[in-house]
């Protein structure tokens, strides 16, 4: 007897299987350059979806901004631009306002948007520029190795506050998307979390509220996500989760800030 | 065609409407605003996009966003605004978008105040944001010249997909004058196939200036300098007056060019052979024509108001063919006719009894005893 795998069965053709999922159109079929663990790479998978989802793809520009996601042009199947640090909501703006019936959307994380974006996002806001802002706050800036934000909770290590993050030196923790929510430019205004599926489920839907919002006209929308940086935090993958349930969670309650009411069934 | 009094800043931005100027984003600065203002007025009455920006910041990067978008899209500013804007200027040099920003220059440096000046020669020509780039800059001496050469300035911005910087100053965006102005361009409807719209129908379009691998960003800086080196050979611009027979150059441009015209005029009529070089173009600065009329002159008068940026080109032209002597101005201050016809007359008394100019910052001396 052969100790040889039988080839007759191997060349037989194969069972056909089903499609049961597939990468959504709206994002590229490539390797990003996210860490392991970092919850980019689903966040980007959550707003892909929904631009298919809503069927949008076809009229949808986004503007990169400087941080970790610097490169989600490169993800995204969509028309892309790279902005200034922080200048997103502009740029965005200058899009949104030559083409109005374009959806526009900007992607940022904590670093761009609450520090040296912070009039930028403000304007927009108050503006009520209709585009949607997809804010992920992991509380450090990620690219360049991990230094306090404006997002950092109090007493945070981070290689620029390596005794912790001091309010008395450095400040409180800014709460973007509640100083938002004042604007009556803004359409939706709320916090999601990646800390477990079901609140990632959560997060997208408040992310095709958010496309919806602009799809509608009604308004600056912004959904500010809490992410995990296992990385510069120097955490296990999983230990990272736990982090933002147990340390940003409390000080970034997830919740809904504002929702304008044409949005809430949909 | 009929010719109407307009004012200058008002001018400049009927111009930029009638050469189909699809979006305006902009923030207040005197002596600037009344372009904003103009423009807050007159493009809602054509459909066409105006938005006053929370900062000098934000408005370019509004630009940035509009001109990625593919229309017609321009600012204005003056000195420390333009300062602000330099780091959208970078980025939109990088990508190679089209813009205009007219800048029309006040005194500094910081605050300094709202009189003309001409201290943001270094800073549009040279330094209008971080890398190897430079915009084309239009440096306009009347409203008629500022509202011609504006006309222009989308064309050429859309042809090199570049940046093209209109240098005025307050005194130019401050008075009125006779213009006639050029016939109303319809906007464009068709979009570069660069411009991003959407992907419908097509594969998705990227607009950036970041490129990680050092050779891929060398190769795209190579690219831009080809592209600079084809602007420099083709689009330098110049008017010389009274120069066929000079002996004695003066070189100024925008406002300070236009008083020289009456410093020469002065100095002919006593006598000495004086002439004119006005560039058009600060970048590309128009070097072969100022060459060629360096072999012809005793010397060389540069005039500005700043403490002497121009003069350093005038300087690498010259390469000490003739003796450059410089008369500036700085803090709003106009140098007058006489000061400038005054400078002629020394340089001309000075070379006749074989002494020279004797010190090259007599004219700074004579400028603070004034």
């Amino acid at each position: 007897m052969s100790l040889t795998p039988d080839l007759d069965v191997i060349a037989l053709p194969g069972p056909t299987f089903d499609v049961v999922y597939e990468g959504p159109d709206a994002l590229k079929d490539v390797p990003t350059h996210y860490c392991p663990g970092c919850t980019h790479g689903i966040i980007h998978r959550m707003v892909a979806e929904t631009i298919d989802e809503l069927g949008i793809r076809g009229r949808t520009i986004g503007v990169a901004p400087v941080g970790c996601a610097v490169f989600a042009y490169k993800y995204f199947n969509l028309d892309g631009c790279e902005a200034a640090h922080g200048r997103a909501p502009a740029m965005a703006t200058g899009i949104k306002r030559s083409l109005p019936d374009r959806i526009v959307f900007t992607y940022q994380g904590d670093g761009d948007l609450a520090s040296i974006g912070g009039n930028e996002i403000l304007h927009a806001a108050l503006r009520g520029e209709r585009i949607t802002v997809i804010f992920v706050n992991n509380a450090i800036y990620g690219m360049t190795g991990g230094q306090l934000a404006p997002t950092s909770p109090e007493g945070m290590v981070t290689s620029s506050s390596p005794l912790g993050r001091d309010p008395m030196l450095a400040g409180y923790p800014i709460h973007m998307t509640e100083m938002l929510a004042t604007m009556p430019g803004v359409a939706l205004a709320v916090r999601r979390s990646m800390h477990s599926v079901a609140e990632m489920r959560k997060t997208k839907k408040a992310i095709r509220q958010a496309f919806q919002a602009q799809i509608d006209g009604l308004g600056l929308a912004i959904v500010e996500i809490l992410s995990s940086c296992p990385t510069n935090w120097h955490l296990e993958p999983t230990a990272a989760l736990d982090y933002i349930r147990e340390r940003m969670v409390p000080e970034y309650p997830v919740g809904d800030f504002k929702i304008a009411a044409q949005l809430t069934n949909k | 065609m009929t010719r109407e009094l307009w004012k200058g800043n008002e001018a400049l931005a009927e111009a930029a409407v009638r050469a189909g100027v699809d979006a305006f984003f902009g923030y207040p600065i005197t002596p600037q605003t009344e372009l904003l203002e103009y423009m807050a007025r007159r493009m809602p009455e054509l459909g066409r996009t105006f938005l006053q920006a929370e900062s000098e910041i934000g408005a370019i990067n509004m630009v940035y966003g509009a001109a990625c978008a593919g229309v017609r899209a321009m600012t204005s500013s003056s000195s420390p605004g333009i300062s602000l804007m330099q780091e959208g200027l970078s980025y939109i040099a990088g990508s190679e978008v089209p813009c205009v920003l007219v800048d029309i220059m006040r005194g500094g440096p910081g605050l300094g105040n709202i009189q003309p000046g001409q201290g943001d020669y270094f800073q549009v020509t040279r330094s209008a944001g971080h890398g190897d780039f430079h915009p084309i800059v239009l440096a306009p001496s009347t409203v008629q010249e500022a509202v011609d050469l504006t006309y222009l300035s989308f064309d050429l911005a859309f042809r090199y997909r570049t940046i093209v910087i209109i240098a005025g100053d307050g005194a130019l965006g401050q008075m009125m004058e006779p213009v006639e102005m050029p016939p109303m361009r319809e906007p464009t409807v068709d979009r570069p196939d660069w411009a991003l719209s959407g992907t419908a129908g097509r594969a998705p379009r990227i607009i950036t200036s970041l490129y990680l691998d050092a050779e891929e960003l060398e190769r795209t800086n190579l690219r831009l300098q080809e592209k600079l080196h084809a602007i420099h050979t083709t689009e330098q611009n110049w008017e010389s007056y009274q120069t066929e027979d000079a002996e004695w150059l003066v070189v100024a441009f925008g406002t300070v060019g236009r008083i020289a015209k009456s410093a020469v005029r002065a100095a002919r009529g006593a006598g000495i052979r004086a002439g004119l070089f006005r560039p058009i173009s600060l970048w590309p600065y128009p070097e072969a024509a100022l060459d060629e009329l360096i072999e012809r002159v005793q010397g060389v008068l540069v005039v500005e108001m700043n403490a002497g940026q121009m003069l350093e080109d005038v300087r690498a032209i010259v390469q000490g063919r003739v003796p450059v002597r410089f008369l500036g101005r700085m803090g709003g201050v106009i140098p007058l006719p006489d000061e400038i016809s005054a400078e002629l007359a020394h340089m001309a008394r000075m070379h006749q009894r074989g002494n020279g100019f004797g010190s090259q910052h007599r004219a700074a001396e004579r400028s603070k005893i004034l």
